[in-house]
């Protein structure tokens, strides 16, 4: 496969994993953490963490957009398919997260509410287009990658008139998560101070740009390296990290040149400003409410908000008990810090969003690592 | 005296399943036209047929595809490989099948006759007739066009013992041809997923090719399709039955770059879709070069590939070096990655 068998040479990945080991500095660490969980599973898929040292550790961010969405939302989400007899369209990785009580999308459409998988934005509207007597909400879910998707589908409703279609939207933003993981007061202050760097995401900074990332390298003095999904850009990445490390360098550098541009792409930023604005706040599983972290359905556009369009209930949500994905969604624990990890919770009987979603960091130990992680449970 | 051909121009109700004078004709002039043959035209409800020495292997398969046609192939076709390739992967030399269909009222006939026609040729390609069978319909509403459940008789030669209790660690895996087609093939046809290139199924019937493994070598430890689940399904069912663990070599596993460049796009790895026409084989290491010389002899093993062994350590686990060289366990998929796939 041309543009990707490249990124996956065992030759290359040798020559790139003998550069790591000469430039990192054996008498210390070196903690960067990668944002996307699309990351996390690059570097679990391909076992890049055999092929650096030792000292050279991933901190597995919050990138997960399924991960990151707290119960309130989801049952939210059941509530419009169940309640109001909506057709509730949702990304396949949605379906098996639980809710509050355990409850997923999955269970409620075994009870009989009409839920439906889609793989784009156009399916949704193409279910509108088919059930004009009923009502069809997308559930919009992620970061500024499946934000554009969502709002051309609103653009689109409006443009031909579709009346039964909205999206309960969920979508939230990269670089004030970045910054709250680096400041906010309710995250373990050693938390911050131990990490060396990010590995900037990949498909999301092709959207934004990696201008966004330049102030979180200036003011909070943490090297960004933007990397591509591929294990060769992980590892490349991880050496420019060394490097800025090192040297004492601070900066934002852009490995993916083969797609990130400084400035992004235009038309898609002005393609979501137009039919989103800003929260004030939202509510993030792990890192609680994060300011103007995530975005909302314009005035002008709120016949095609399912929040405008529907009255949802005042429910109490809760997380499941025990279950670590807070803690490990903001890197301070790793999946194997969880005692549900393996035992209780298995991708099979999922607990938290982290098992489930194929961007979580348990799901990534638990499909990849799972002997390693359970003999070192069991060690410890 | 030439038959006038029947009339298909309608479709399927409810007089079709009931017994009576309709359900007659349905059955002359679809299933008979296509599938006849001496056993079929003994005209039993059970149909007796001789078998010789050795053991009796038996199956059955129900398969509820969507879409019923499909690139490569259709529900009929899929139907006579599917239980083919389940007696095939027993060491069995299939010798009949039978075939159950149930048809939701409304069904057009002409889409019928197409299904039967497919299955007709498929057994008549593979030598092996359709014994026996039954038709019901059901209300519009309560099937999806048609189900189809086959069932299949075959005899496994003396001397033949094909069993997961007989892996151990220093035998070698070997995959009869590239992952993944079936899976992405289906995918493809499903709304607003088409792809630049038609991605066809593997569908096709490997007794043949097995026959020829089987008689190479009768020792043949281990013969399995990798269906519904893909590879690593049938990798970890094979690991866990004989506690057994497993090493590959990623890059030694064949997938059409059509179907990685699908599998990239859409999210999956092409070790978790669905095959139809492909099987691994776990033998001694002393008989794998004589076993992938047999099967690159036949169409359906053209692309045969030893892929990894069978390792004493992680008893119940399958691990593979990747691409890059580092290491990772290869999962079976939890959940459904995609229904209705056969």
């Amino acid at each position: 496969m041309k543009y990707v068998d490249e990124f996956r040479d065992r030759d290359l990945a040798r020559t790139l994993a003998t550069a790591i080991a000469a430039a990192a500095d054996p008498a210390r660490d070196y903690n960067f953490m990668e944002f996307c969980g699309g990351h996390t599973h690059a570097i679990f898929r391909y076992g890049v963490q055999d092929l650096v040292p030792a000292n050279v550790r991933f901190v597995h961010g919050p990138g997960c957009p399924v991960c990151i969405l707290p119960a309130r939302r989801l049952d939210d989400a059941i509530e419009l398919a169940e309640r109001h007899g909506v057709i509730l369209c949702s990304y396949g990785d949605m379906l098996r997260v639980p809710g509050t009580g355990r409850r997923s999308l999955l269970k409620a459409k075994a009870d009989g509410a009409d839920i439906r998988m889609v793989y784009s934005t156009l399916d949704a509207l193409d279910i509108a287009r088919a059930n004009p007597g009923r009502e069809v909400v997308f559930l919009g879910i992620g970061f500024e990658t499946t934000t554009p998707p969502s709002a051309a589908a609103i653009a689109q409703a409006q443009a031909e008139g579709i009346g039964n279609f909205s999206v309960f939207c969920n979508h939230v933003l990269t670089p004030p998560a970045i910054r709250h993981i680096l400041e906010a007061p309710e995250i373990d202050p050693s938390q911050a101070a131990r990490l060396d760097g990010f590995l900037g995401p990949s498909h999301v900074s092709a959207v934004i740009g990696s201008r966004p990332y330049e102030f979180l390298a200036a003011r909070y003095a943490k090297p960004v390296v933007i990397a591509g999904f591929e294990p060769l850009d992980v590892m490349q990445s991880v050496l420019m990290l060394i490097h800025q490390v090192n040297e004492g360098r601070v900066a934002v550098e852009n490995q993916y040149t083969r797609v990130v541009t400084r400035d992004g792409n235009a038309k898609a930023q002005e393609l979501v400003a137009r039919i989103f604005e800003l929260r004030p706040s939202f509510e993030w599983r792990g890192l609680g409410s994060v300011p103007d972290s995530a975005l909302a359905i314009r005035a002008d556009y709120a016949a095609f908000d399912a929040e405008k369009r529907f009255t949802l209930s005042e429910k109490q949500s809760r997380e499941t008990k025990s279950c670590e994905c807070p803690a490990i969604l903001r890197g301070v624990k790793k999946p194997k810090d969880c005692k549900l990890f393996g035992k209780a919770c298995t991708p099979e009987t999922p607990m938290g969003a982290c098992m489930v979603s194929s961007e979580g960091a348990c799901a990534a130990y638990w499909t990849y690592r799972r002997m390693e992680t359970l003999a070192e449970m069991a060690a410890e | 005296m030439t038959t006038p051909p029947p009339d298909l121009s309608g479709a399927v109700d409810m007089s079709h399943g009931g017994g009576g004078r309709a359900m007659a004709r349905l059955i002359r002039d679809i299933f008979l036209r296509h599938l006849a043959n001496p056993l079929l035209d003994q005209g039993h409800d059970a149909t007796r047929l001789d078998v010789g020495s050795g053991r009796i292997a038996v199956t059955t398969d129900a398969h509820v595809i969507s879409p019923l046609f499909f690139p490569g192939g259709d529900i009929g076709s899929l139907a006579v490989h599917g239980t083919l390739n389940d007696l095939a992967m027993a060491g069995a030399r299939p010798m009949a099948l039978t075939a159950a269909f149930i048809i939701e009222e409304g069904f057009p006939l002409a889409d019928l006759d197409r299904i039967a026609a497919s299955m007709g040729r498929a057994s008549r390609d593979a030598g092996v007739p359709v014994a026996t069978g039954d038709t019901k319909v059901v209300e519009r509403g309560k099937g999806d066009g048609v189900f189809i459940t086959t069932s299949g008789i075959g005899v496994v030669p003396e001397g033949v013992d094909i069993s997961p209790r007989r892996l151990s660690p220093g035998q070698v895996i070997l995959l009869s041809g590239p992952v993944g087609d079936h899976g992405i093939a289906i995918l493809s046809k499903r709304q607003g997923l088409e792809f630049g290139t038609e991605i066809r199924s593997d569908s096709a019937a490997l007794h043949r090719m097995v026959a020829d493994m089987i008689a190479a070598v009768p020792g043949v430890a281990v013969l399995r399709d990798p269906t519904r689940g893909g590879l690593s399904a049938t990798l970890n069912e094979l690991a866990n039955a004989a506690g057994v663990g497993m090493q590959l070599e990623e890059r030694a596993i064949p997938v059409r770059p059509e179907v990685a460049a699908a599998c990239e796009l859409l999210g999956l790895d092409p070790l978790n879709v669905a095959n139809e026409g492909k099987l691994v084989c776990v033998c001694e290491p002393g008989d794998a070069e004589t076993l992938l010389a047999v099967m690159r002899d036949h169409a359906e093993g053209r692309d045969a590939a030893r892929i990894g062994h069978v390792t004493v350590d992680r008893p119940g686990f399958v691990r593979m070096t990747t691409a890059i060289g580092g290491q990772r366990v290869v999962d079976w998929l939890s959940g459904e990655q995609l229904p209705r796939i056969c």
